[in-house]
């Protein structure tokens, strides 16, 4: 604008400030980026130790020496074994739940996927005797397969027919536990072991490796859970299929313009999500029962969410907050043993998971009105800015 | 640089993780007090003390300890879903701290209380409804089905609507049991009654402390026309034994305990027809007495009717006009002239 009385290089050079300020301000942005990122898991840390304190409190007990207790116990060796044992399967489940998460959708039936999927391995396992080096990678395959085509039922139903998968995955759960059920007898697949039902058990051979740690070793299915972990992070961060999946969670819209077929992404991204599914009860049976039976653990699905949500489906943000859970419930039986109320631990995973959730929703919310109101400023500042530059510049 | 937080972060963590793995040395026992003579350590199973039916009967036997003995009772409960891995520490840690006996209620322990006994060859152990495979256990088991059978005896004289029914908490062999016995009793006194058996879970032991299913299902089985209905599912009979308290002429049959005496089912005592008592305060003080006098009991330990482990309750005096008929049938058991199958 030479109305301005400024020459050429005098608007060049307030170009180039002008670019400067915004590349500045949006610098800081990302820093304010990252304090808002530090202070969503601070808050929820410090909001769940005051509530959970309150809870202890309320119960007549000192919070502080629960807390002393807990920390004590669950740093000895024996605890810390316990803890990452505890939390291979709870990594499992999560990562399950976690890629469903990325396309919003909820899979609510991990826990009967990998029942399922176990008690098929478990029974194949069982008729087989194969070296190792074969068998365990035909159980772990099974178990994928079957674990992806309970998933995969939902998934189907719902591109075909559009019912919820809420809906269906949490039903195919209590179907799964009939259909165990139903094969867990005598004449079925099952072996009566005093008041237990279970399948033959995998020979010698089908044993997983353990990492020898003291007292108690370390159950070799970690490695399962890392490769897990390493190709969740892999597959949905760096691939065009992680990339197409999480766009179809952003906006299906969107991702349906943008040349991604959304039915396909929903039935493959449940078949994923039910294989790695099938993989949550690999730990118990290849390094601890070694059989399906009618005491093999189950509720781990549903744990497995609580995970997901916690460590914000990311690859090592879940394994913390396995860590987490393992600890928790390590500690809680001890707890339990020094006179609190057994629940006190349960009531403290809720807090967590609550606290957690409402903390980020809040700092996001602050994080984008702040953003708001700056880029309002600056915005407001540079109209004013224009205006008064004949008289700044004269 | 996204890429390069990432991997920090990860190395991080791993690394964070093989170190407290690995450098801490001392683990929970090292330090633990560890000292004998502590007392009992009881673990309940799932429904906890206050079960009104079968942790209650092992906490009765407990408690006699405690007024008789002296001793001092530490008590555990267990959760739902729980594995393997945690009922072990539970036991573990009892026994770490120098509770002997450690006894594990419920066939849920079978498998960890005899894991656990191999780590602490000094201190007995003892399960209830579970069988002994180390020199240190006590394997506790009772012969549920007979006392199932005179219950059923006992159905099958007061019904009227000649239709009855079973509820087991899980499908599982032990709960199988009172089925088998009761189905036998029932038929051998009246073939032509109908009996109506379900359970509340398929696998899942939520069977044993969900009061809720068991009501609805009580309530489905009195629509039906059922007028008797066995409930053996721990603490989830309470809901059954409420429901059929609401239908005049209907009879509730009880389990484990006495459940006419069970404080918390007062209001519900006038449709407790029966119960199905299982001695298992009897068992658990016998062990805790064995232990204290130094001869501790190990091995499978049976309590049936003739050693009076099982024993079918008359208090109300509801069954005392067919107390002849539930006293022949117990008779003919333990003679042996009757044998009660185990199975359905």
């Amino acid at each position: 604008m030479n109305d301005l009385g400024e020459t050429p290089e005098q608007r060049a050079l307030h170009r180039h400030l002008e670019d400067r300020y915004w590349l500045r301000l949006r610098g800081r942005f990302s820093k304010e980026k990252l304090i808002l990122a530090l202070a969503a898991p601070v808050l929820a840390i410090v909001a769940a130790l005051v509530l959970s304190s309150l809870v202890i409190a309320a119960s007549g007990k000192d919070p502080l020496h629960a807390f002393s207790v807990m920390i004590d116990f669950g740093s000895k060796s024996d605890s810390q074994v316990w803890i990452v044992n505890k939390a291979i399967p709870y990594y499992l489940s999560a990562a399950a739940v976690a890629i469903g998460f990325r396309m919003k959708l909820f899979n609510i039936g991990v826990d009967g996927q990998y029942r399922v999927a176990a008690f098929f391995a478990a029974a194949v396992g069982g008729a087989l005797a194969l070296p190792g080096a074969i068998q365990i990678p035909i159980i772990i395959l099974t178990a994928m397969a079957v674990g992806a085509v309970w998933a995969g039922i939902a998934g189907v139903l719902k591109t075909t027919r559009g019912v919820s998968e809420v809906i269906t995955t949490i039903m195919l759960n209590s179907i799964a536990g009939s259909l165990i059920g139903y094969f867990l007898s005598e004449d079925k697949l099952a072996v009566k072991d005093g008041n237990l039902f279970h399948t033959t058990n995998l020979p010698d051979s089908s044993h997983f490796f353990t990492i020898p740690t003291d007292p108690k070793p370390i159950y070799g299915t970690i490695v399962i859970a890392i490769a897990v972990g390493l190709a969740y992070w892999f597959v949905l961060g760096r691939t065009r299929f992680g990339f197409d999946l999480r766009a179809v969670g952003r906006s299906e819209p969107a991702a349906a313009a943008s040349g991604v077929s959304v039915k396909r992404m929903v039935v493959t991204s449940m078949l994923l999500s039910g294989a790695v599914a099938g993989l949550v009860g690999m730990p118990t049976l290849l390094n601890v029962s070694y059989n399906y039976g009618t005491d093999f653990p189950a509720g781990i699905g549903f744990t497995g969410i609580a995970i997901a949500l916690l460590g914000r489906n990311h690859p090592i943000g879940m394994a913390l907050a396995a860590l987490l859970w393992g600890f928790l419930e390590r500690t809680g039986i001890r707890l339990e043993f020094e006179d609190y109320a057994q629940e006190i631990v349960e009531v403290m995973q809720g807090i967590i998971v609550l606290c957690v959730v409402i903390a980020y929703e809040t700092v996001r919310r602050y994080g984008l009105r702040v953003q708001q109101r700056k880029v309002g400023e600056e915005l407001s500042a540079r109209a004013a800015g224009t205006n008064d530059k004949p008289e700044v510049s004269a | 640089m996204r890429r390069v937080t990432q991997l920090a972060a990860a190395a991080t963590a791993t690394a964070a993780l093989a170190l407290t793995v690995t450098a801490c040395g001392e683990s929970s026992s090292d330090s633990g007090g560890g000292e004998k003579g502590k007392g009992v350590g009881l673990a309940f199973d799932v429904g906890g003390r206050d079960d009104h039916s079968f942790n209650e009967a092992a906490a009765r036997g407990t408690d006699r300890a405690k007024k008789e003995l002296g001793v001092k009772v530490k008590q555990m409960t267990a959760g739902n879903n729980e594995t393997e891995a945690t009922r072990e520490q539970r036991l573990t840690s009892l026994a770490e701290a120098g509770y002997d006996p450690v006894i594990g209620v419920g066939f849920n322990y079978g498998k960890s209380i005899n894991k656990v006994a191999k780590d602490f060859p000094d201190t007995t152990f003892g399960v209830v409804d579970s069988g002994s495979e180390q020199k240190n256990v006590a394997g506790m088991t009772f012969a549920e089905h007979e006392a199932s059978y005179l219950v059923g005896v006992a159905a099958a004289k007061k019904t009227k609507s000649k239709k009855v029914s079973f509820i087991g908490g899980v499908d599982n062999a032990l709960i199988q049991k009172f089925e088998a016995g009761y189905v036998k009793g029932v038929k051998d006194t009246d073939p032509k009654i109908k009996v109506e058996v379900d359970y509340l879970y398929k696998e899942s032991d939520k069977g044993f402390n969900d009061p809720a299913r068991a009501k609805d299902m009580a309530k489905g089985m009195l629509g039906r026309g059922n007028d008797v209905i066995y409930t053996a599912a721990g603490q989830s009979g309470a809901g059954s034994i409420e429901e059929v308290s609401k239908k005049k002429g209907a009879w509730a049959i009880g389990v484990d305990s006495d459940q006419y005496r069970q404080k918390g089912l007062e209001k519900y005592r006038g449709a407790i027809l029966t119960s199905a008592v299982k001695n298992v305060d009897v068992a658990v003080f016998d062990l805790i007495k064995s232990v204290k006098d130094d001869k501790p009991m190990t091995g499978d330990l049976t309590f049936d009717l003739k050693k009076d482990g099982v024993s079918v309750a008359t208090s109300g005096g509801f069954i005392d006009d067919i107390k002849d008929d539930v006293d022949k049938a117990s008779k003919k058991i333990a003679d042996g002239e009757v044998k009660v199958p185990s199975t359905p």
